[in-house]
């Protein structure tokens, strides 16, 4: 890991902090597991593209010294397809929320893991839309409490990782912001992945999703997920009961396939060798 | 001696034609009718010019690659039909206020909803102005031949990329799918802009949105500038700012851009105009069916003009005011219920008499029905 204040130096603007997050929000361990990978592995930043859509993760963008772009509301993968095609040389990131990215956003997500084009997503799964005030979105579980469903959520939730897999992404994994360094490793597979890749980071939103349901402080959130989840690898060798109602963490797929920009570069090549 | 390039071509074709001469390198969209052949064109001629095209999953997602593209350093231009340009409309605002050069084709079909698909209209040309929400910037051009299609496409271009906004060309789907001939200029006669970029030198203080220009230089993401774009209201810098002052310095400038430059912007032409009692302004597929009445008038000795917007937006309101003091009686003629006609008549209502002279059941206006008109007012 990286000394705090040379990660944030590196791969901050400093001028733009601090960020407009509540006390006790996990999404700065999420942010902080990019700057981690981006640093470890080694990308030049100019070459580096954080682009998001909006709610409270889409704000991430902005804080982070790269070539950023805060788009519109769920179309951050479709403006990001949009750069990555124009210049397939740049390193594409989109931050999204569970709202952003599998509510408004969802047809994009399908289709640019049908396209395997090499951006890599990380999801920031809080179960609400945080910064409207706590209405329910598609990964709150089914019976809890949002402004919007006061007498309890009647929807059922998506599983992003089984959404992003079924739909062909190549690189699929879940991480919570308890397992901070195994979410940073997750990121940093994710980005040297060539083609689409989803990292769903189970964050906490004690503002308005843990208040709303009684989950407790922001500490108590995070004890939660340490105890809520296993490992893929760990729940592999439980019995069935021991591993019934947990939420499973870990890396779900990891396959190497022909990348979008690749194959339409053939394209291109067939008539440029040719003249 | 230059020997002359002459086709046989479609408006949609044209559009291509004329996107590619200006500079184009990317294209995403969606099908729709009467625009497809425009993404089928490009599909097949961007990658024989090293440029990209892909078809997205939807028309928003069209407009949002299209964007994408622009910020990558790509010329770029999407098309559709009423139904997806209402589905674009959110990005459209998101690249006006971010200043994203780009080109947005609305080749008009019947509306509202599903509409006529395959019946022409004119009836998006109040939504080119005011679809998108909040107040914004617009320019807006319209060809009447398929030489114009192809004269105007580079024109959309050279002012996207002049006053880095985004500009709208609206075929009607008589110009969009009309074959007509076409002689295709030489390329050194054309004149194209490209956007102007900051120096080297600016790498460590660029400013995105620098005020103290009108239009300010534009870098593209991985030239080494790492710079923030956003749709919240934002700073020099492109960082949001929740701040009045910053708003409305923003606004004035966003504006200012469109609204200082009206003498380059502001394109159109005039018939008959030295002496007349009628006029009628027209525009796009349904100026023909004007002129062709008009010179049956003339020859019967009716002192009729005509004014053929080409830039509907910004509005040439000064021109249409001074001809309000020279005739009796304005007829605009359009293919919608009245959209054009309400800003002529605010304009020059007050100095002559306005008329509509409208159609929206899928069938053009034809010269028998200018000419019927044109009796009834005189």
């Amino acid at each position: 890991m990286a000394v705090a204040s040379k990660l944030i130096e590196n791969n901050f603007r400093m001028n733009r902090l601090p960020h407009i997050w509540c006390p006790g929000c996990g999404h700065g361990i999420i942010m902080r597991g990019i700057a981690e990978a981006i640093e470890k592995l080694g990308y030049d930043k100019q070459k580096v593209c954080i682009i998001s859509g909006i709610g409270c993760s889409s704000r991430a963008p902005g804080y982070m010294d790269f070539n950023t772009l805060h788009t519109t509301h769920g179309r951050a993968l479709a403006f990001a397809t949009g750069v990555k095609l124009a210049n397939p040389d740049l390193k594409v990131i989109v931050v999204s929320g569970d709202g952003d990215a599998t509510a408004i956003g969802g047809n994009h997500l399908i289709h640019a893991a049908r396209r395997n084009i090499d951006i890599t997503t990380i999801i920031f799964n809080n179960n609400i839309y945080g910064m409207t005030g706590g209405q329910y979105s598609p990964t709150t579980p089914h019976g809890e409490l949002g402004t919007t469903a006061p007498y309890g959520n009647v929807d059922n939730v998506f599983d992003i990782c089984r959404l992003a897999e079924g739909a062909g992404a190549t690189y699929v994994a879940r991480g919570t912001v308890y397992h901070a360094k195994q979410l940073e490793k997750n990121i940093e597979n994710a980005l040297e992945n060539k083609g689409f890749s989803v990292v769903e980071g189970i964050s906490i939103c004690p503002t308005y999703y843990g208040r709303k349901n009684r989950k407790g402080d922001a500490a108590e959130m995070m004890m939660n997920l340490k105890d809520t989840t296993l490992d893929k690898k760990v729940a592999a060798k439980l019995p069935q009961e021991k591993v019934e109602g947990k939420l499973i963490i870990g890396e779900f797929v990891n396959k190497s396939q022909p990348e979008f920009c690749e194959e339409y570069h053939k394209v291109v090549d067939k008539f440029t060798k040719e003249d | 001696m230059i020997s002359k390039n002459v086709k046989l071509m479609q408006g949609n074709e044209a559009c291509v034609e004329g996107a590619l001469a200006a500079g184009m390198k990317f294209f995403a969209g969606y099908p729709i009718t009467p625009s497809t052949e425009i993404a089928e064109l490009s599909a097949q001629r961007l990658p024989r010019v090293g440029g990209k095209f892909i078809q997205m999953e939807d028309e928003i997602a069209g407009m949002a690659a299209t964007i994408g593209g622009s910020l990558a350093g790509l010329k770029s231009m999407t098309a559709t039909s009423g139904p997806g340009f209402s589905l674009k409309q959110e990005n459209i605002g998101y690249a006006m206020l971010t200043e994203i050069p780009c080109v947005i084709v609305d080749v008009q079909r019947g509306g509202p909803s599903t509409g006529l698909p395959t019946a022409p209209s004119q009836s998006d040309v109040m939504q080119a102005k005011w679809g998108t929400h909040g107040d914004h910037p617009v320019i807006a051009l319209t060809p009447s031949s398929i030489r114009e299609t192809y004269d105007l496409t580079i024109q959309a271009f050279n002012f996207a990329e002049k006053y880095r906004t985004p500009v709208f060309l609206m075929l009607d789907e008589i110009i969009g799918h009309m074959r007509e001939k076409i002689e295709i200029p030489d390329p050194s006669e054309i004149e194209i802009f490209d956007r102007v970029a900051p120096d080297e030198s600016e790498k460590e203080d660029y400013k995105a949105y620098d005020n103290s220009l009108e239009v300010p230089k534009m870098a593209a993401f991985g030239e080494g500038f790492r710079f923030h774009v956003t749709g919240l209201m934002h700073d020099e810098f492109g960082f949001p700012k929740n701040d009045t002052n910053v708003t409305e310095i923003l606004m004035n400038r966003i504006m200012g851009k469109i609204e200082n430059n009206l003498e380059d912007i502001l394109l159109y032409d005039e018939y008959f105009t030295e002496e007349m009692d009628l006029l009628i302004l027209s525009y796009g597929g349904t100026v023909r069916s004007v002129l062709s009445a008009v010179r049956e008038a003339q020859r019967e000795g009716k002192k009729v003009g005509v004014f053929k917007a080409k830039t509907l937006w910004p509005f040439p309101e000064k021109r249409i005011e001074e001809l309000s003091k020279k005739v009796k009686k304005i007829v605009v003629a359009e293919m919608n219920l009245g959209q054009y006609f309400y800003e002529v008549d605010r304009v020059a209502g007050k100095n002559c008499e306005v008329s509509l002279l409208g159609k929206a059941n899928g069938e053009p206006i034809t010269p028998t029905e200018v000419l019927n008109k044109i009796e009834e007012v005189l």
